[in-house]
């Protein structure tokens, strides 16, 4: 068994020129080239020296609360009423969603490669706020880039990120919301390569983004196997995760990938609906090139990149990082898509059965959820990542359920 | 048809390579304004390919992207205006530039047959280094058209060789490490670079990024092939709109005048 999944494994992506299957790769312009051959030279050293692991691993346990819970759901179970719903609790991180799993990582592989200023992109504002805590944390400057969209609709968000030190910049090209800001971003580093570290939010990019965001992120998968196998003495039937870019999706599947009796399912932004204006990009796009990497776009016949929508800032990106495309195109992983009104719903389920708040990002896995279980056995475990908090959103959601705050 | 850029750059003076935006305004007046730069003096036309997503452009080439797309501007627009300018000019190279994603989306084999049915000469794609260049450079010079590579401030003696494999036409030298329309680069680093890359390559080799006037223009093709303006004449465009030609061509002729007369007329 183990060697037959050796042979076969899933977890061997991407090869050594960053490709995920057909996806991947490093579509930038030739001033980022030498610089991201660099930064794939510096990570691999990084990744072989225990000193940076062990670095990693103690901050992710003293600063960040680390290993998060693993959490049995019992009302939400029972009023689904078929497989046993579990969460893996990244929304009690520090900063309130695994955004920050990431942002430990690639702040020790900036300060290991000399980098003096910090860049990033964000979209609902997490990964900003993330980026803007770990900078705040070891002293460097920091400038968020965010579309003016965003911006208005994430104000506490934008708040916190000043609070923290950093320099918000509102994006107003193109459709002000996270693709522009990705933009922006790319733009600053190019003019800035000899002393700037760009922090990339999600495991999209150029390689060796999707690579070594996923293996930052894949804290997640690693504790929760454990965590899983430890409580129960099995493996979950189900993993469910949302997907933006597609990094807390992967930081919880890539540790399961070779386990043949896991399924999983990963749960794109349908928006106002498939039919009409969406986030879904392997629902409704098909393989491009953007942002350095080719996945699968939302976009128009000419390639011309078309506006993404979805209720949740974090989830509202025409794009998804290239190794859900390939886990897709080969079968692996299962992907659905929810909308906006299922995912108010679920938010509410939550906050009715459990307590806790989500963000509407994971509200979307947890209406992926609250559709699968009540199909499956009651001897069956579903795991779902519970990736963010909801508090940066009870503003949304207040405005969408005709509340005046 | 690589030809055309080899006479081009084969003229007894440097070269002036001029940048605008397909569909800029709209694209009914592209034509007007390409035959404005070749009036003007021009010698190799760049034209831009646009794009939702212009990340190596800076402000006004950006601006110019959505005005043409904003204005209903699609590849087949592009292809058009292209097929026209080859007919009025059948001497004139003419080179496309733009981003990976419109120029692959209907396959490598489709984009370059589009470009040798239209005339089109060379092309440069901003966002396909060498490493990813695997379809669309063989499917450009199976067809005979010239994939034109950048160099760029960052790209070391360790790269060079891989940049300059199956590059033809010119050498595109960013000068600066930057998005285009921003500051220019020291004459001194321009010069010394231009000498690097011409010790390794017989290719013509051309500076961009941050030229805007004849002076500037003057004092680079004293030391490069030719001369690379965009920003400049994308921002008439922007400015004077249906009524650019007029004002490009005058920019152009200026620009023509200074880097044409740059080696016989003293700094
Ligand atoms: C809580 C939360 N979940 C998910 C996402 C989407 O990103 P990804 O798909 O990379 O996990 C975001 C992005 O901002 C987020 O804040």
């Amino acid at each position: 068994m183990a060697s037959e999944a050796l042979a076969n494994s899933f977890r061997t992506q991407p090869d050594e020129r960053g490709h995920f299957g057909a996806f991947g790769g490093r579509y930038v312009a030739e001033t980022l080239m030498p610089l991201i051959l660099e930064l794939e030279h510096h990570y691999r050293a990084a990744k072989a020296d225990p000193a940076f692991t062990a670095e990693f691993e103690d901050l992710l346990e003293h600063y960040v609360g680390r290993p998060s819970p693993l959490y049995f759901a019992p009302r939400l179970t029972e009023e689904l009423g078929g497989a046993q719903v579990w969460f893996k609790r990244d929304e009690l991180n520090h900063t309130g969603a695994h955004k920050i799993n990431n942002c430990i990582g690639q702040i020790l592989l900036a300060m290991r490669m000399g980098k003096t200023r910090i860049i990033a992109e964000t979209g609902a504002g997490q990964h900003g706020v993330a980026t803007a805590t770990v900078c705040a944390r070891f002293g460097l400057p920091c400038v968020i880039y965010m579309g003016s969209k965003d911006v208005e609709r994430q104000q506490p968000n934008v708040f916190r990120m000043r609070l923290l030190g950093a320099e918000v910049i509102p994006v107003h090209s193109g459709a002000h919301t996270l693709k522009d800001a990705m933009n922006e971003a790319l733009r600053d580093w190019v003019a800035n390569v000899h002393d700037t570290f760009y922090i990339i939010g999600t495991a999209a990019g150029p390689h060796p983004y999707p690579e070594l965001v996923r293996d930052f992120q894949s804290v997640i998968g690693k504790e929760a196997r454990a965590q899983m196998l430890a409580r129960t003495g099995r493996l979950p039937d189900l993993l469910v995760a949302a997907i933006g870019g597609g990094s807390n999706a992967i930081g919880l599947f890539h540790p399961f990938l070779d386990d043949a009796s896991v399924r999983m399912l990963g749960v794109e932004a349908a928006g106002h609906g498939l039919d009409k204006e969406h986030a879904a990009s392997l629902a409704g796009g098909r393989p491009g090139i953007l942002h350095g990497n080719k996945t699968y776009l939302l976009q128009d016949a000419d390639g011309q990149i078309t506006e993404a929508h979805s209720i949740s800032a974090g989830l509202d990106y025409p794009g998804i990082g290239p190794e859900h495309s390939w886990l897709k195109e080969i079968g692996r992983v299962d992907y659905t898509s929810v909308t906006d009104t299922e995912a108010l719903e679920a938010f509410q389920l939550l906050c009715r059965t459990e307590g806790i708040i989500p963000a509407l990002e994971p509200s979307h896995a947890i209406a992926a959820v609250a559709k699968v279980a009540p199909t499956m056995a009651k001897d069956q475990v579903i795991l779902a990542n519970l990736c963010g908090r909801g508090d940066k959103d009870i503003f949304t959601v207040a405005e969408h359920l005709g509340v005046v705050l | 048809m690589t030809t055309r850029l080899a006479t081009a750059f084969a003229k007894p003076h440097p070269a002036l390579v001029c940048f605008v935006t397909a569909g800029d305004p709209e694209p009914h007046h592209t034509p007007a304004i390409l035959d404005a730069l070749v009036a003007g003096g021009a010698d190799v036309i760049e034209l831009g390919m646009p794009f939702t997503d212009p990340m190596a452009d800076g402000p006004a080439i950006q601006a110019a992207n959505l005005r043409a797309l904003g204005a209903g501007t699609r590849t087949g627009d592009v292809f058009r205006i292209a097929a026209g300018f080859r007919a009025r000019h059948p001497e004139v190279p003419l080179v496309l530039m733009g981003y990976a994603n419109p120029m692959t989306t209907r396959g490598p084999e489709w984009f370059a047959a589009e470009c040798h049915a239209a005339g089109v000469d060379g092309v440069i794609c901003v966002d396909l280094p060498p490493e990813e260049d695997d379809a669309l450079g063989p499917a450009l010079r199976d067809k005979d058209i010239a994939p034109i590579r950048l160099a760029t401030p960052t790209t070391d003696a360790a790269r060079l060789p891989a940049v300059l494999e199956g590059s033809a036409g010119f050498l595109y030298y960013v000068s600066v490490a930057g998005i285009t329309g921003k500051q220019q680069a020291q004459l001194g680093s321009i010069e010394d670079a231009v000498g690097r890359l011409k010790a390794a390559t017989d290719l013509p080799v051309a500076v961009g990024f941050g030229v805007r006037t004849p002076e500037q223009a003057a004092a680079i093709a004293r030391v490069a092939d030719g001369v690379v303006v965009g920003s400049a004449l994308v921002e008439l465009v922007g400015e004077h709109g249906a009524d650019a030609a007029g004002p490009v061509r005058a920019l152009t002729a200026a620009l023509a005048q200074a880097v044409h007369s740059a080696r016989t007329v003293a700094a």
